[in-house]
């Protein structure tokens, strides 16, 4: 395993300053003809508004989208163009799945504390509903090859290709393209893998709603969300949800008994946009700028799944020791732990891998487990069951929001970001409060 | 221009208006940064030693226009200025009549009538308040008489505070006051600093104005940061996304805040301290309607708007006014209505809570210790505004809104956004405890 021992001893430490994201919808619902490119300008607007940024040059803007058109090959600098951001900044697109958004802060983290920009822009953003359609592999090599013809002769030839079966366009579907099984029916077999139960998920979903819906009500995301299209809260959201409204819903992951994963502890399809402002701490203090927290290490893991060796989503599980021991750390040692809640069951199984001896030692290579975590310390404002997940925006919201949530805590507390990614990858992060 | 008032500007609307005597509302003339005070020379003269001459003198001199005794036989003026400070009894208005009422037929469009006078209760004797007095009575029938956009307004100026004329006298002579008529001013004491720039007053000023979204406010919003200020903009964070494009359009920062929760002045002070090192203008633009007849109004529908335009106004102010507070030399501002003057039918709670406001102003006005800070407190009160929010008044109901005004026609945001400008110069120290309409001269409360 390819790990640095050492803490690492950079320069200087990415601040987190603040974040905006809008409100998320259900696919299809009221961001159903927004653009990836619409959503992405209205978080950094709002961003930008919140700390203002209009007119300012920032150091870099990296972003992406899971779900992507190929008009949208520069994305966010087409989106920094369109906020009111100066035209001078520059922009790239970022993509790893799910764990975009996180990667993009990771991303420009490491350029703030190496010095290469004083600060920047961190962002993701998803639709399921404006969703990028390609016509099928069949007419599009008709269509290249008619592009090619240089006689008429060549172009009927091409054309006497096209077959009536071309015309069906090709959907993106949520599908592992290795082993062409969904993402929820690979969840399933490693929810099995670990026993989780339907309760347990029922219960983390309930708790979810329970603890998002309080959140809005408090105020919490007064300074983390503008509002978009008329949408003022995560239209997922459901205040009064409970274990027993969520037990009544029938399992559509796995099959038979054993089938544990609905449509209510699994996160529904969704639209919306995260950014997250990162810089130095002087560059915060020279605006009057708050830091809210420090991004303190990070790291990426990625497991064997195509062959069944471990769970598509079990990458983070892998990822955590290597932190920890680069840290110093216990699991134990956070005050406040996000764990992406791709499924209710994603986050059961990983904690419950740490807390298995066999796993930890088996595949972890540790002396002892990982240990329990105080689910007291877990995902307190809620996560994606109640929020929503678009995929690449989902980093941004768990890293403003914990920032948050850490300073309410007081200097030096610590908190753990967890998201899984298609493709058996992972991406984590630890952040401390200012 | 909208409804009526579109039409009868085309030609066939012109005649018709012509040939029955209907109003003709004019296109206002309104400030721009480039525009000169006044499109042309201004008539000064008045009664006796007419004592503020020399500064009304200076202040054109200063922005190149020119000042003449009379008019000349076929030539327009842009203003005509009358000193009447120097009145004794009312047989000194004569000079009054002889020097504005041959002129008014020489008056460009949108010209100005500015009559300065001192405050009758300042008067040694009774004829002399009577004769102070008496130029509130004219300079509003002045107002009605005129035509083509022009307006007449009063200003009371207390012995020893002609100093602090200066502002005033540019704000009623500019496109700024387009929308302000007949309205009665008083300059009373106070260090009045003129600008380094009066294109851009509020340098350096940091302002908060709450309801910014949208409408009025986001129009303040607006005139503020043209006028140099750094904008703090608040509102619901409902309202969140069109906050953030008023705050990204002048440059400055987008809080979203409910303004009824208990700390929301704390709030806004600390937003303004840490982004910009302190707070010196706030604008109290934040309120809503629920309007229903008194009869059908229920304690929901009366608590919610007084609580939000009044006793967060109350609330705030217990912040910002403190110590420590709003900066040495601050300036708030609230935004009244012509309903908190004069009443509207169905309207009982807004108008509640927006003369509770006047009454807010007008004790503060003799608070000793905003006084030693410096700190003036304004009101203005807008009458019919084209907003999102009159758009949606039916149609005969409308038309009868705009044209119930000697302009004959509904103000604009800006016009009210103009008003507050000039109500947080530093060089309008001595306006204090002021309610200004802006409202064309409304027949409404007049």
């Amino acid at each position: 395993m390819a790990t640095t021992s050492q803490p690492t001893s950079l320069p200087r430490r990415a601040a987190v300053i603040g974040g905006n994201r809008i409100p998320f919808a259900r696919a299809n619902g009221s961001y159903a003809h927004a653009s990836n490119q619409d959503m992405l300008t209205a978080a950094l607007e709002g961003l930008v508004a919140r700390h203002g940024l209009a007119g300012e040059q920032v150091g870099e803007v990296a972003a992406g989208a899971v779900l992507k058109h190929s008009r949208d090959f520069n994305l966010t600098r087409e989106a920094v163009l369109g906020s009111s951001l100066s035209a001078h900044t520059p922009a790239y697109d970022v993509q790893q799945a799910c764990g975009t958004g996180l990667e993009a802060a990771i991303l420009v983290a490491n350029k703030v504390a190496l010095g290469q920009v004083d600060c920047g822009i961190a962002g993701g953003t998803d639709t399921a509903s404006d969703a990028p359609i390609a016509v099928s592999e069949g007419l599009r090599e008709t269509l290249l090859q008619l592009n090619r013809a240089k006689t008429s002769g060549q172009r009927a030839k091409a054309l006497a290709g096209l077959r009536p079966s071309h015309v069906v366009p090709e959907i993106p579907r949520n599908v592992e393209p290795r082993t062409g099984l969904s993402m929820g029916e690979h969840m399933a077999q490693t929810a099995k893998r670990w026993g989780i139960t339907r309760e347990a998920q029922d219960e983390l979903a309930a708790a979810s709603h329970r603890n998002l819906a309080a959140a809005w009500e408090s105020g919490f995301f007064d300074d983390l969300v503008t509002p978009f299209l008329g949408v003022t809260r995560d239209e997922n959201l459901r205040p009064d949800s409970s274990v027993e409204k969520l037990a009544k819903l029938k399992p559509v992951f796995g099959r038979g008994e054993g089938a544990t994963m609905t449509a209510g502890n699994s996160t529904p399809l969704t639209d919306g946009a995260s950014v997250v402002l990162l810089g130095t701490d002087e560059w915060a203090a020279e605006r009057g700028l708050p830091v809210l927290a420090h991004v303190v290490d990070a790291q990426t893991a990625a497991v064997d799944y195509v062959t069944g060796d471990e769970g598509l989503l079990m990458a983070p599980a892998y990822a955590l020791p290597r932190l920890l021991e680069r840290q110093g750390m216990t699991l134990q040692d956070f005050d406040l732990v996000e764990i992406h809640e791709a499924f209710a069951s994603t986050v059961l199984a990983t904690l419950a891998a740490w807390e298995d001896e066999e796993f930890c030692r088996e595949r972890l290579g540790l002396a002892k487990p990982v240990g329990s975590l105080d689910r007291s310390r877990l995902n307190v404002h809620g996560s994606s069951l109640a929020a929503g997940h678009p995929f690449a925006a989902t980093g941004g919201r768990i890293v403003a929001s914990l920032s948050k949530m850490l300073s309410e805590k007081g200097p030096g507390a610590r908190g753990l970001v967890s998201v899984c990614a298609a493709g058996g990858q992972g991406v984590m992060a630890i952040l401390e409060a200012a | 221009m909208a409804g009526y008032a579109s039409f009868v500007n085309t030609a066939v609307g012109k005649k018709l208006a012509a040939q029955l005597g209907l109003p003709r509302p004019v296109r206002l003339r309104r400030y721009a940064v480039d525009a000169p005070l006044v499109d042309g020379a201004v008539l000064v003269g008045g009664h006796g030693g007419t004592p503020l001459l020399d500064r009304v003198r200076a202040v054109l001199a200063d922005e190149a226009v020119t000042a003449v005794g009379e008019v000349a036989e076929g030539q327009r003026v842009s203003a005509v200025v009358a000193d009447l400070t120097a009145v004794e009894s009312p047989e000194d208005l004569e000079s009054l009549r002889a020097l504005v009422g041959p002129a008014l037929r020489s008056l460009a469009p949108s010209g100005r009538v500015v009559v300065l006078g001192r405050p009758p209760r300042e008067a040694a004797t009774p004829a002399q308040a009577a004769a102070r007095r008496a130029l509130e009575g004219v300079t509003r029938s002045i107002g009605k008489e005129l035509r083509a956009g022009a307006t007449a307004n009063l200003v009371l100026v207390s012995d020893g505070a002609d100093s602090g004329v200066d502002s005033t006298l540019r704000f009623l002579l500019s496109g700024r006051s387009a929308y302000v008529d007949a309205q009665v001013v008083e300059v009373t004491g106070g260090e009045a600093a003129a600008p380094a720039d009066w294109r851009r007053p509020l340098d350096g000023k940091v302002a908060v104005v709450t309801g910014a979204a949208r409408g009025i406010g986001a129009a303040i919003a607006d005139v503020l940061a043209r006028d140099g200020a750094t904008l703090v903009c608040v509102d619901v964070p409902a309202a969140g996304e069109a906050l953030a494009r008023t705050a990204n359009r002048v440059g400055g920062t987008a809080l979203q805040l409910d303004v009824t929760v208990p700390d929301a002045g704390e709030r806004i002070l600390e937003h303004a301290r840490a982004r910009h090192g302190g707070l010196d203008i706030v604008v109290h633009n934040a309120g809503i309607t629920r309007d229903r007849l008194l009869a059908n109004t229920d304690e929901q529908r009366w608590a919610s708007v007084v609580e939000v335009n009044l006793l967060s106004v109350l609330r705030m102010n217990e912040a910002l006014l403190a110590d420590g507070g709003l900066r040495d030399g601050g300036r708030v501002v609230v935004v009244s209505s012509m309903s908190g003057i004069a009443g509207n039918r169905g309207q009982s709670n807004y108008a509640a809570s927006k003369a509770g406001l006047i009454g807010l102003v007008q004790a503060l006005r003799d608070d000793q210790g905003l006084r030693r800070r410096r700190i003036t407190v304004n009101a203005v009160a807008p009458g019919f505004i084209e907003t999102e929010m009159t758009s949606r008044i039916p149609f005969a109901t409308r038309e009868v809104g705009r044209l119930m005004n000697s302009l004959s026609q509904g103000g604009l945001p800006v016009d009210v956004a103009e008003t507050i400008a000039w109500l947080a110069q530093d060089a309008s120290a001595g306006v204090n405890g002021n309610v200004v309409r802006v409202c064309g001269q409304s027949l409404l409360g007049a």
